[in-house]
């Protein structure tokens, strides 16, 4: 039963234990040893039957295991041939498994949209941030045009719309009807079939013909134009009054021809012919003027033919000048009140005048200087009524200049002025007034009269005039503190170098004002309506009495930054200081040193003057004869630099220490202890100035006008000026340069819609995102850079 | 002209240019009279307005009791009247080939109408009506396809073949008070909420972006026409508050000047302004990149202004009001209107050259700046100009009184947004 149970067991170990089947020799050799064992008992056992070799009928109920000597399990039936593979594919599922862990559970509605609603939102703004390039470009753009796409419009030929279009009312009808008649062609080519034909009907040699023509006709212009020219080269004098002759026989033989035959045709000949003699006369060819009078002049002192000669000059001039004499009208002479006249004479001047007025030589006058202009117009009877007083005194002698002046103003007017002017003609005593006249009466109005008339009212106003020439000189001194300050203005009798004054003392001087905050508003609200341009005005004097909350807010920020923190905020007052004193801006600051250039520009004015045989300064110093206004101005300035002396300050009190009382004085040494002098003051700025006088002080005038602070954009107060400085305006820049200076920002043009922007009007969108160097809309060409361009105010 | 420009020979450039300045300023305010006219004929308060794509004579209007009115510009004149809904007509937008135009009512329904009135004989009658089961308070079309979106109760998209929406959008459960498109990225809506916040929906996956939470109510949004991701909305709490869309945690300006709630809004179209209508009866023009306004608008008659539109030639501004009227305004109030002269441009080209050059000058900026108020608005701003002062000496005090730090200065762009939702 032992070994059995052995067996067994080694049986059961071995299936179970699979390890143990490879040491299948060790068992055979333990179950001999068994056996020996055994059969050393000496009790056999008894045997089973043992199948060694194989049969055919093989019971299933008594199946053995007699070899192995044990009793078969069934487990042992089942076990597989090869278990080992099979079941370590088991076991590496069954590992995977285990390592494998549970499936989450799934996320909330909530998160899992909100997981979508980021991506979405993280896509959609890369979408949208490709546009910044663009956004960017617009927004810094010099110029923007809308509607960013231009339509073009296109012309549709006549042809179509006509072929489109029907004839409906009985008037369009006939019309059309009278069209097809003629055949006019609707369609191209715009020819009608007569002119096809007439097109076609010019042959070769027919054209070939006419050019020949052409050719021909060249060639004789040429040969003619040689002709002429060879027989104008002829010098022989003979030749020439033959052919004169001849040609005036000849048009003299003609015109009794055409008397006889046609009346009216002679006529017009004689009408053509006092023409010519109308020119001839406004020439004044024959008046002893040309080069041969002049030497017939010389000769005729010993030549008899020359006399002669110059005889029938003078004969043929005043035959010339003759002329069917015209009643004057009767209101014209001298029965006008002179007042009158003066008034009407003297606006008319200038256009005359204009060379004799240097402000009209020097610089045209801009339209927007009105009051000056109307100044202008005051002063500028001057020069032309001295000159008329000149020439009454200097008629004589001056008598060939006076001729020349004639001469040139011939040249100008015209036949009916001509019949008013002189009726004298050659009377050399009248060519004077003559000469006046047209000066005078260029305007129009008066139409200048004998001129001796109205002299003396010239004269007068000649006398009366000069001072006011004088301060037309300082009006654009005046004139620059700007708006209405003209009158404002001290008036200074010398050479008016008053701006640096203000601009030095503005740059030097200044108030601080508590710094705004950087976000302005841009519009002061009020109650009261502004209307009219009185209105306005009002409000430009007006002080800005609405309290800005900001700054106070800015002021109260400041004061608790110093409260927390006192002794920093102490010193970054003081570090604050200067550059706030620098910030300030004045417009004067800009315009130093003009006025040396208007003294400039009135120079040759005195200068032409004086060639003129006018001496204004004489008449200027003879006006002011009684003040000396240099020694006037040189008091002032002695004034002027005491009054900026700093004064030393007295601190002596007499009683202290010693007696005091009537009579007596503090001691020296106490004087001398307690008189505090100030440090002496800067040197003067007007110090090698003799001219001027450079005053520190503030003019609260000009504060009105200037900016106390920096404006946003800007970061230092030089840029600010720079952009003040540069003119925009036409009078100072070119047409082309101004067109590009004051180029609008936004264009717009009425009557288009603009569409929102899209992908198709920026044509690089899809690389702009990375480089954008193109613009992307259409601007201005050629836009000039402006030497400081403002940024672009725009948070972000 | 042959011209000396020899600076010797033209003296005092500048003071002659900064009193040329001084005048044209005086002029501008001189003709600064923006008034057109007033289209009258409704008979009850404007609530809405619509812009022809097309044409920009033609302008519509909805009542509120229900009327729609198309008006000619030119002419100042009602060319057609339809009854189109039984109460408000809470919306409108036209189609974007000006074909046909929408509007809804608080009758919970859509309407699609013909923009040119019908035929002699002809009911006036919609081409399509939608019954919704909730009231729409807005509409808008999208700008190039067949789809426009309804809001209510939550943000409808729907396409114009059916009368069931492609896809509703919703997040959160107040009523949303108007809905617009963006005019570029024209996939992108934005949506303001009764309760306090704006959402921006992408229509291409029909999903919510992101909600920006204010502190008061946004009654409109409007979208720049010219910069796809800016867009401004009007608030209840006075201002206007232009967003960048990618970056919603503070807005890129805060336009503050009117002194009751902003109820529409309005761009330009050249994105460089805007026009908003407020409570406090007046219209005030903002430039996009200021705090404050360029222009404000008001007449005694004027009440509540509801709606305003900017006309897409830029000349234009109308405004729809409480009294039934719609007036029209001149954009830039002294601004000649009909043809000039080439001359007479490059004079106001200069002058308005002078003007921005000097505007810094006190004299100038004085003049140019002085509007006149009506005093209720003027007694309202000096109002809150105090409060707003009390506020602030108040955070001050506590600031100074309590420990270093613990109180950070907030700006006042930061100031009003609550909260950003993603």
């Amino acid at each position: 039963m032992a070994e059995e149970w052995l067996g067994v067991e080694a049986a059961a170990s071995g299936g179970e234990s699979e390890e143990e089947e490879g040491q299948e020799d060790g068992e055979r050799r333990h179950r001999q040893l068994l056996e020996a064992v055994s059969s050393l008992s000496g009790r056999r056992r008894q045997k089973l039957a043992e199948r060694t070799e194989a049969s055919v009928q093989v019971s299933e109920f008594n199946v053995s295991c007699e070899g192995a000597g044990e009793k078969l399990v069934l487990s042992e039936l089942l076990q597989p041939i090869r278990p080992k593979s099979a079941l370590s594919s088991v076991k590496k599922e069954l590992t995977r498994v285990k390592q494998k862990k549970a499936v989450e559970l799934p996320l909330s509605k909530e998160e899992a949209k909100r997981v979508v609603r980021e991506a979405a939102y993280v896509r959609t703004s890369k979408d949208v941030g490709k546009w910044q390039q663009v956004v960017l470009q617009n927004r810094r753009a010099e110029q923007l045009v809308f509607p960013l796409k231009q339509e073009i419009a296109t012309v549709v030929p006549l042809e179509q719309v006509a072929s489109g279009w029907k004839a409906r009312t009985p008037l369009e009808q006939e019309i059309f009807g009278l069209l097809y008649k003629t055949q006019k062609p609707i369609t191209d080519p715009l020819l009608t079939p007569e002119e096809t034909a007439s097109l076609q009907a010019m042959s070769l040699e027919e054209a070939r013909r006419r050019r020949a023509e052409l050719q021909k006709a060249r060639a004789m212009q040429s040969y003619y134009e040689a002709k002429a020219r060879r027989e104008k080269k002829i010098k022989s004098k003979k030749y020439h009054r033959v052919l004169k002759k001849s040609k005036r026989r000849k048009a003299l033989k003609e015109f009794e021809l055409l008397h006889k035959s046609d009346p009216e045709a002679a006529l017009a000949k004689l009408e053509e012919l006092e023409q010519l003699r109308m020119q001839e006369r406004m020439s004044l060819k024959h008046q002893n003027k040309g080069k041969w009078a002049r030497s017939r002049a010389i000769m005729a002192k010993y030549d008899l033919e020359a006399r002669k000669a110059m005889q029938e000059q003078l004969a043929k001039n005043k035959e010339l000048m003759q002329k069917v004499r015209v009643e004057l009208p009767k209101e014209e002479p001298g029965d006008v009140p002179e007042e009158d006249l003066a008034s009407v004479t003297v606006p008319t001047l200038p256009a005359g005048a204009s060379e004799t007025n240097p402000w009209m030589l020097g610089k045209p006058s801009s339209p927007a200087e009105e009051p000056e202009v109307q100044e202008g117009l005051g002063d500028v009877a001057v020069p032309g009524a001295a000159e008329c007083k000149e020439e009454m005194e200097k008629e004589e002698e001056e008598m060939s200049e006076e001729e020349a002046l004639l001469q040139d103003f011939a040249q100008k007017r015209h036949a009916r002025q001509q019949r008013a002017g002189s009726p004298e003609g050659q009377g050399e005593g009248l060519a004077a007034p003559g000469s006046v006249g047209p000066v005078c009466c260029r305007g129009g109005q008066t139409k200048g009269g004998p001129g001796g008339c109205f002299l003396p009212s010239l004269t007068q106003l000649s006398c009366s005039l000069p001072p006011c020439s004088h301060g037309r000189c300082f009006s654009p001194v005046t004139s620059c503190v700007g708006a209405d300050e003209t009158e404002a203005v001290p008036e200074l009798p010398g050479d008016g170098p008053i701006q640096p004054v203000c601009a030095e003392e503005q740059a030097s001087t200044g108030i601080e004002q508590p710094s705004q905050a950087q976000e302005e508003i841009l519009l002061s609200e009020q109650l009261g309506r502004v209307r009219t341009m009185e209105d306005v005005e009002a409000l430009a004097s007006g002080e800005p009495v609405e309290e800005q909350e900001k700054p106070a807010a800015a002021r109260a920020e400041k004061q608790v930054q110093q409260q927390q923190e006192e002794s920093r905020a102490s010193g970054g007052r003081r570090a604050r200081k200067p550059p706030a004193k620098k910030k300030i801006i004045s417009l004067q600051a800009m315009l130093s040193g003009k006025t040396q250039e208007v003294q400039f520009s009135s120079l040759p004015v005195v200068v032409e003057e004086e060639d003129g045989g006018i001496d204004q300064r004489g008449v200027i110093t003879e006006a002011f004869a009684g003040d000396d206004v240099v020694a006037d101005f040189r008091r002032e300035k002695r004034k002027a630099e005491q009054a900026a002396k700093p004064q030393p300050v007295n601190l002596v009190l007499p009683g202290w220490g010693e007696w005091a009382g009537t009579g007596l004085k503090p001691s020296a040494k106490k004087i001398k202890r307690f008189l505090l002098k100030p440090p002496p003051a800067p040197p003067r700025k007007d110090q090698h100035l003799p001219h001027v006088i450079l005053s520190e002080r503030r003019n609260i005038h000009a504060a009105a006008h200037q900016v106390s602070e920096l404006p946003f954009p800007f970061e230092r107060h030089q840029q600010f000026e720079q952009s003040i400085r540069t003119p925009v305006g036409a009078t100072w820049n070119t047409q082309r340069a101004f067109q590009k200076l004051t180029a609008p920002r936004v264009v717009t043009r009425a009557g288009h819609i603009i569409q929102p922007i899209s992908a198709e009007d920026v044509p690089d969108m899809g690389t702009a995102a990375g480089s954008g160097a193109k613009p992307a809309l259409e601007i201005a060409p050629q836009r000039q850079e402006q030497p400081f361009r403002r940024p672009r105010k725009r948070a972000r | 002209v042959p011209r000396n420009y020899d600076p010797a020979l033209h003296p005092f450039e500048v003071p002659r240019e900064y009193t040329r300045a001084l005048n044209a300023t005086k002029l501008e305010r001189v003709f600064a009279k923006p008034f057109l006219s007033s289209l009258d004929g409704h008979r009850d308060g404007v609530n809405c307005m619509a812009k022809h794509p097309k044409s920009l004579s033609t302008v519509l209007s909805g009542a509120c009791d229900g009327e729609v009115k198309i008006w000619n510009l030119t002419k100042r004149q009602c060319i057609r009247t339809i009854q189109a809904h039984e109460g408000f007509v809470r919306g409108m937008c036209a189609r974007f080939c000006g074909t046909s135009f929408f509007t809804v009512g608080d009758d919970k329904t859509v309407k699609q109408w013909k923009m040119e009135s019908p035929e002699y004989g002809e009911e006036e009658e919609p081409i399509h009506t939608i019954l919704g089961k909730t009231v729409y308070t807005g509409i808008d079309h999208h700008w190039k396809e067949a789809v426009f979106a309804t809001c209510g109760h939550q943000v409808d998209i729907w396409d114009e073949q059916r009368t069931s929406p492609m896809c509703s959008l919703t997040w959160g459960f107040d009523s949303i008070s108007s809905v617009k498109f963006n005019p570029i990225e024209t996939y992108l809506l934005g949506s303001c909420a009764s309760d306090r916040n704006i959402v921006l929906y992408d229509m291409r996956k029909s999903t919510p972006l992101k909600k920006v939470i204010l502190n008061m109510r946004t009654n409109t949004l409007c979208w720049n026409p010219m910069e796809a991701f800016i867009f401004t909305a009007a608030n209840e709490d006075y201002n206007l508050y232009t967003f960048d869309m990618r970056f919603l945690e503070s807005p890129v300006m805060v336009h503050m000047d009117h002194v009751s709630a902003v109820l529409d809004v309005d761009y330009s179209p050249t994105g460089k302004e805007f026009v908003s209508a407020s409570f406090d009866k007046s219209v005030r023009i903002f430039p996009v990149d200021k705090g404050h306004s360029r222009e404000v608008y008001h007449t005694k008659r004027m009440q509540h202004v509801i709606t305003v539109k900017w006309t897409s030639d830029n000349k234009y501004i109308l405004c729809g009001s409480d009294e039934m009227n719609i007036r029209l305004w001149k954009a830039n109030a002294s601004e000649k209107l009909g043809v000039l002269a080439p001359r007479e441009k490059a004079a106001m080209n200069y002058n308005q050259k002078l003007k921005e050059k000097f505007q810094y000058h006190p004299k100038i900026r004085r003049i140019a700046q002085h509007r006149h108020l009506p005093k209720s608005i003027y007694c309202q701003i000096k109002e809150q100009r105090i409060m707003r002062e009390a506020r602030r000496r108040k955070e001050l005090n506590r600031r100074k009184h309590s420990k270093p730090g613990s109180m950070p200065l907030v700006s006042e762009r930061k100031k009003h947004i609550v909260a950003v939702v993603k």
